[in-house]
């Protein structure tokens, strides 16, 4: 029967292997050759945009890489979806945006600021999401 | 309660209590917006309930796990608290820290990023306030008579739950790097460190209202943390299938979540047979309501609701929809709620001296809360699955969705009421046991 010590070696034991694993393909996935978050692409203008993302909580209520609240559509792909022209409107209009009655806080934000957004957007769109895209994207779905 | 000093838990738990009920009041906004109704919109947006939602949450959930560690350590290490006074600083700090948080979300002070929304300058003094618990708990622990199992796995838990805040506070321009760091902290507390501090505060309260050897249960206590993290660690996988991540990923999450609920239906099976097994009838059948509770309904909330979707071929299609939110709601409230709940229950009348166990108010706290938040995750659950095939199957717009689910989330409110009642209840019987004595002291030591 397992005595106490040897529980204490299971977990001890355990918890470090699995630790020093799971930091190792941390690691790996991050290695250049690996890698397919689309970072060499981070412009300027994409970190300005994260920043605006952030600042104002649009994971509130969006999702972005699938991840956020569930009250507001997901913004990856959402160039594809809607286009710039769209996205620019609904970022600079002063009034709530409300499609289909739901609302979205009007933020107001300059041209520059709402670029900065789109460029943010941009990145995100061109992140290999191993095929999660399919599954959000107008184009991708047409090929389903 | 055998030391003074374990009166100090009392106000955490109180604080607990407090913040437990406007978190409730925050989600009944998110379901009435959700169902159509956001009337208070201009006032407090839905990103604004959402954050204070789950904000208030995390912050209720680590007062309770705090005073459960001052009410535990003193009475496993057989001494005082080294400082009540310091105790006490630390508590008005935490309720200091945490209110300000709340605040700012209503005037767009934080950091946007799910569960981590406590902006920077603010992070610093969680970090400051932990030390303090921290240096307190250790330094206790350190003077004590003994060292149990039981005051170790606890306390690992917690200094682990501190260490894993760090990586939630590394700036990054990716906002990749970001999401993956951020479940460093996120998954790495619920599904690792923080079922530490859950096995511990069970295996306590199991010592306690059983009656089973100590040996026995510290020593399963172990194999099932072990296969917590075993599972857990490597667990995390499962938020990175489609984050922009390596595909290895997919294999790694997908095993190891798969063996998640493993680790989660050894703890219920473990609860439930020390309950057989146990001579002592202890009259506080409250506390072991919902201790047994907890340890049952975290294996269906957070080993098989999250197993429905952790695989990654369904996750691919309920990733970032209400499916989560039904898993999300279980879990918490079973793993980590209601073993807060449980050991508010089995201490409170040794602090106040007040035995108020055979309530029907209690009991009916204890099932009016978990049949209503079983409704909420059943009414999540259909809501997440219309949402799943009409929007990634048959390809229909979101808001176009949103509408068609709309009448889901009447059905969650209807439960949340219930819910809502049954955590009044609870509250109302925190309140009738009165505030702590030192008679509760005399009387623990004259039986």
């Amino acid at each position: 029967m397992l005595s106490k010590k040897q529980a204490r070696a299971f977990f001890l034991g355990g918890t470090v292997v699995t630790f020093l694993i799971f930091i190792g393909l941390t690691v790996y996935s991050f290695s250049k050759p690996q890698d397919q978050s689309n970072y060499e692409n981070i412009t300027e203008s994409v970190v300005r945009g994260k920043k605006l993302w952030e600042s104002n909580n649009c994971m509130g209520c969006h999702t972005i890489l699938g991840e956020g609240a569930y009250y507001a559509p997901e913004l990856t792909k959402v160039i594809e979806r809607r286009g710039v022209g769209y996205i620019r409107a609904v970022l600079m209009t002063p009034v709530d945006w409300e499609p289909n009655g739901r609302k979205m806080v009007a933020y107001g934000f300059s041209k520059e600021e709402a670029d900065d957004l789109i460029a943010f957007f941009d990145w995100i769109d061109d992140v290999d999401l191993n095929g999660f895209e399919t599954v959000v994207s107008p184009l991708a779905k047409d090929k389903n | 309660m055998k030391y003074k000093s374990q009166k100090v838990a009392y106000w955490f738990f109180a604080l607990s209590m407090l913040l437990f009920g406007l978190q409730i009041v925050y989600g009944f906004i998110m379901g009435f917006a959700h169902a159509g109704f956001d009337g208070l919109h201009d006032v407090i947006p839905f990103n604004t309930a959402r954050a204070v939602h789950t904000n208030l949450l995390v912050v209720w959930l680590l007062s309770g796990f705090m005073g459960a560690a001052y009410y535990i350590i003193p009475e496993e290490a057989q001494r005082e608290l080294v400082s009540v006074k310091l105790a006490y600083v630390q508590l008005i700090s935490l309720a200091v820290v945490g209110v300000v948080a709340i605040v700012g979300y209503h005037f767009n002070y934080w950091e946007g990023r799910k569960f981590l929304e406590i902006p920077r300058p603010l992070d610093y003094l969680v970090v400051a306030n932990v030390l303090l618990f921290l240096g307190l708990i250790l330094t206790t622990l350190y003077k004590g008579k003994r060292r149990t199992t039981t005051a170790l796995v606890l306390t690992m838990g917690l200094v682990f739950a501190a260490l894993l805040y760090l990586p939630g506070m590394l700036p990054f321009d990716s906002q990749v790097m970001d999401s993956f760091f951020r479940w460093w902290v996120v998954h790495l507390w619920v599904e690792g460190v923080w079922e530490l501090i859950m096995g511990g505060i069970l295996s306590f309260l199991l010592i306690k209202l059983t009656g089973v050897d100590r040996e026995v249960i510290e020593k399963w206590l172990y194999v099932i943390v072990g296969l917590t993290f075993l599972s857990g660690v490597l667990g995390t996988g499962h938020h990175y299938y489609y984050i922009g991540v390596n595909k290895i990923w997919l294999i790694v999450g997908g095993i190891f979540s798969a063996l998640e609920p493993l680790a989660f239906l050894a703890m219920a099976l473990f609860a439930v047979n020390m309950y057989r097994k146990g001579e002592k009838k202890h009259p506080n059948k409250l506390a072991l309501y919902w201790t047994l509770g907890a340890a049952i309904v975290s294996f269906i909330g957070a080993g098989l609701l999250g197993f429905a979707h952790t695989l990654p071929q369904t996750n691919l299609y309920t990733h970032g929809t209400l499916v989560t939110a039904m898993h999300g709601h279980l879990a918490f409230w079973g793993a980590y709620a209601m073993i807060v709940l449980a050991i508010i229950s089995y201490s409170l009348p040794n602090i106040t001296g007040r035995k108020l166990y055979q309530s029907t108010r209690g009991r009916m706290a204890f099932w009016m809360s978990n049949i209503g938040i079983i409704g909420m995750t059943v009414a999540f659950g259909v809501a997440g699955v219309v949402q799943v095939y009409l929007e990634r199957k048959l390809k229909m717009e979101f808001m176009d969705v949103q509408k068609e689910i709309e009448i889901h989330f009447v059905v969650l409110i209807i439960c949340a009421t219930l819910f809502f009642l049954g955590i009044i209840l609870y509250m109302i019987d925190f309140y009738k046991h009165g505030r702590p004595t030192d008679e509760a002291l005399e009387a623990a030591a004259t039986e």
